[in-house]
């Protein structure tokens, strides 16, 4: 199973140092990213999708975060990496894009300046090398005149445009794995489908794989292989796609599913109109006992607020967190 | 005004820096106070690049025959106690204060920022340890402290620069890591370094452009207090020494003609005002047309 693993995460756990004490953002976390597939990362917010990733590239400011676990990356452990050997694979072997493209671009730098800039960094070569290849680049994301658009500050693009700029950075070493932490949550829907051609597209040119976090599942089904479920710091269910959709075996992740709006399908669960999953994810300081999902689940049994439950595997493919499947 | 601006960006748009220029300016403009400190400025600069031209005599060399003499034709501000004359003097010593501005500020900003800079990014320990010195720097009155410094150092143009220099490194400090504190926050910050940026190259080249603002308005201001303080240390003797002309020195030893010929004191003082009025006027220019929050 993980011979053509190329990220394995075993028991990743990142905590929090903070006044009120210990703070448990990611909680013994396991999962496997394949070459060339796209995994998606689902949950509310809060949930330890955005450290994960951060956790992935020790981006985490360390006073406050403590990282543990193996994180295996092409069968090196990222976390026994100095920060100059993490500095290299950042950037270059890993990348990562951000949800926020108004702010993830320098305003004081030209977008070519900030492109060339990381290529130098990893690629060497001169300046007039590093900066053709970044228009080259811009080209790639289907920019409009890459020339002009290179030379100008972020500020004169739009937020779609800035995306692009921020993939092209991404993606201007060849990186085998890609981080996207919600690429397209702060765009428009139009801009989104766009956004998501082109990702795919390039996934497909380069060959890099994927990791997909985002709480869009539309964005999910188009473009991933297998998904996650993330509840609290903690994976609660893994699977295919096709399978994830088809039948949720968890029942966070039924909820999440029962709470997308359908245009033109009527809901079979009577007068109601759409389906939520009551009451709010916990704070991370008061965990409830047992299950954490235990206080919102529509078919919680007796044991769940008694002892955690165990993760069992129903098929190859899938595992899920929860005391129904035991 | 604005339409002016706006046809101007539509038939341009390959030059932002230009038309960023072009408004800054129109808002200058507007700013009374800010232009009449703006040409204080550049009047004062004049003189000094011009001082060998406005002044062609030597600003040193004394005529006791002619001491103490009253402004006239001839002497268009009189002649201090050894028969020099003031214009010339004031006119030279304008190059001794410009010097000393330029060289504070220098001072200044050469420390301040990158202790600034790595205060404000690293945070922790080092920020903490920085941070002190600058509260126990901050705790005398920026004059004392230049004063204090002085009496170790000594007196003289080098020394002034140098003690001046450093009473006014804690306020850039401040100024520097304040900024820095919201600037490293930036999704772009975490994205320069999740492209695997070295640290160097983030603090000086994402980092600091981002917070120059506020290091240009404080720069403006900073010349005029430096000009101030400098001339004070001046005035007590404790500055740059006789016979180089220096406004604080002039004013220091004129004042033991007060009664009689007040004319030896009373112009470098005013040359001593207009200079830093003109600084200060012009930073605060400066921000109301460089601050974001002030912009329409």
């Amino acid at each position: 199973m993980s011979q053509d693993s190329l990220l394995s995460i075993r028991h990743l756990r990142t905590r929090f140092r903070i006044y009120e004490g210990l703070v448990t953002a990611v909680d013994g976390i396991k999962l496997d990213v394949y070459r060339g597939e796209t995994l998606g990362v689902v949950g509310e917010s809060g949930c330890g999708k955005s450290v994960t990733a951060l956790s992935i590239l020790r981006l985490l400011p360390s006073p406050p975060a403590e990282i543990q676990g193996t994180i295996l990356f092409d069968g090196m452990n990222l976390l026994d990496l100095n920060l100059d050997e993490i500095r290299r694979i950042r950037g270059n072997a890993i990348s990562m894009i951000f949800q926020e493209p108004m702010t993830s671009l320098n305003p004081v730098l030209t977008i070519g300046e900030q492109i060339s800039e990381a290529i130098k960094l990893h690629q060497g070569g001169t300046r007039q090398e590093a900066w053709r290849k970044a228009v080259g680049m811009l080209q790639m994301v289907q920019i409009p005149s890459p020339d002009i658009r290179a030379k100008e500050y972020p500020h004169k693009l739009s937020g779609g445009m800035r995306q692009r700029a921020m993939i092209a950075m991404a993606l201007s070493c060849r990186p085998r794995l890609l981080l996207a932490d919600e690429p397209t949550t702060a765009l428009d829907v139009t801009i989104q489908a766009q956004i998501v051609d082109l990702m795919i597209k390039l996934k497909e040119e380069i060959g890099t794989s994927i990791v997909l976090i985002t709480h869009n599942l539309g964005l999910i089904a188009e473009m991933a292989q297998r998904v996650i479920v993330m509840y609290t710091g903690k994976v609660v269910e893994e699977a295919k796609v096709e399978e994830l959709f088809e039948k949720p075996l968890h029942p966070y992740t039924q909820g999440l599913l029962g709470s997308i709006p359908w245009i033109g399908r009527k809901l079979e669960t009577g007068g109601r109109q759409l389906q939520e999953i009551p009451g709010i994810v916990p704070s991370l300081l008061e965990m409830p006992e047992g299950c954490r999902f235990h206080p919102r689940c529509s078919r919680v049994m007796n044991i769940c607020s008694k002892e955690e439950p165990p993760l069992v595997q129903p098929e190859e493919s899938r595992r899920v967190l929860c005391w129904l499947w035991k | 005004m604005t339409e002016t601006i706006q046809t101007q960006a539509l038939g341009n748009p390959y030059r932002p820096a230009d038309n960023q220029l072009r408004r800054s300016w129109a808002k200058l403009r507007r700013n009374k106070a800010a232009l009449f400190g703006g040409i204080l400025i550049l009047i004062y600069l004049i003189t000094a690049l011009l001082a060998p031209v406005i002044f062609p005599g030597s600003p040193s060399a004394p005529n006791l025959m002619r001491s103490l003499e009253r402004p006239s034709i001839e002497q268009p501000l009189g002649t201090d106690e050894l028969g020099r004359s003031i214009l010339g003097r004031i006119v030279y010593g304008s190059r001794v204060s410009l010097l000393i501005a330029i060289g504070v500020v220098a001072v200044g900003l050469l420390v301040g920022i990158p202790l600034g800079l790595i205060s404000g990014y690293y945070g922790g320990k080092v920020d903490f340890g920085i941070q002190r010195v600058t509260d126990t720097m901050l705790a005398f009155p920026g004059f004392l402290l230049a004063l204090a410094l002085v009496a170790v150092l000594g007196v003289g143009l080098k020394n002034t620069i140098i003690s001046v220099g450093i009473s006014m490194v804690p306020i850039y400090i401040r100024l520097v890591r304040g900024c820095t504190l919201s600037v490293r926050e930036q999704t772009y910050v975490e994205a320069a370094k999740a492209v695997g940026t070295r640290d160097r190259i983030i603090l000086f080249r994402h980092i600091l452009p981002n917070v120059m603002t506020p290091i240009t308005i404080q720069t403006s201001l900073g010349m005029g207090t430096a000009i101030l303080f400098a001339a004070g240390l001046g005035f007590l003797g404790l500055g740059v020494q006789p016979p180089t002309p220096e406004w604080g020195a002039m004013l220091g030893s004129g004042r033991a003609y007060l009664f009689n010929s007040p004319h030896v004191a009373t112009f470098p003082g005013i040359a001593i005002f207009l200079a830093v009025l003109g600084f200060n006027l012009s930073g605060d220019g400066l921000r109301d047309v460089l601050d974001p929050r002030f912009r329409i």
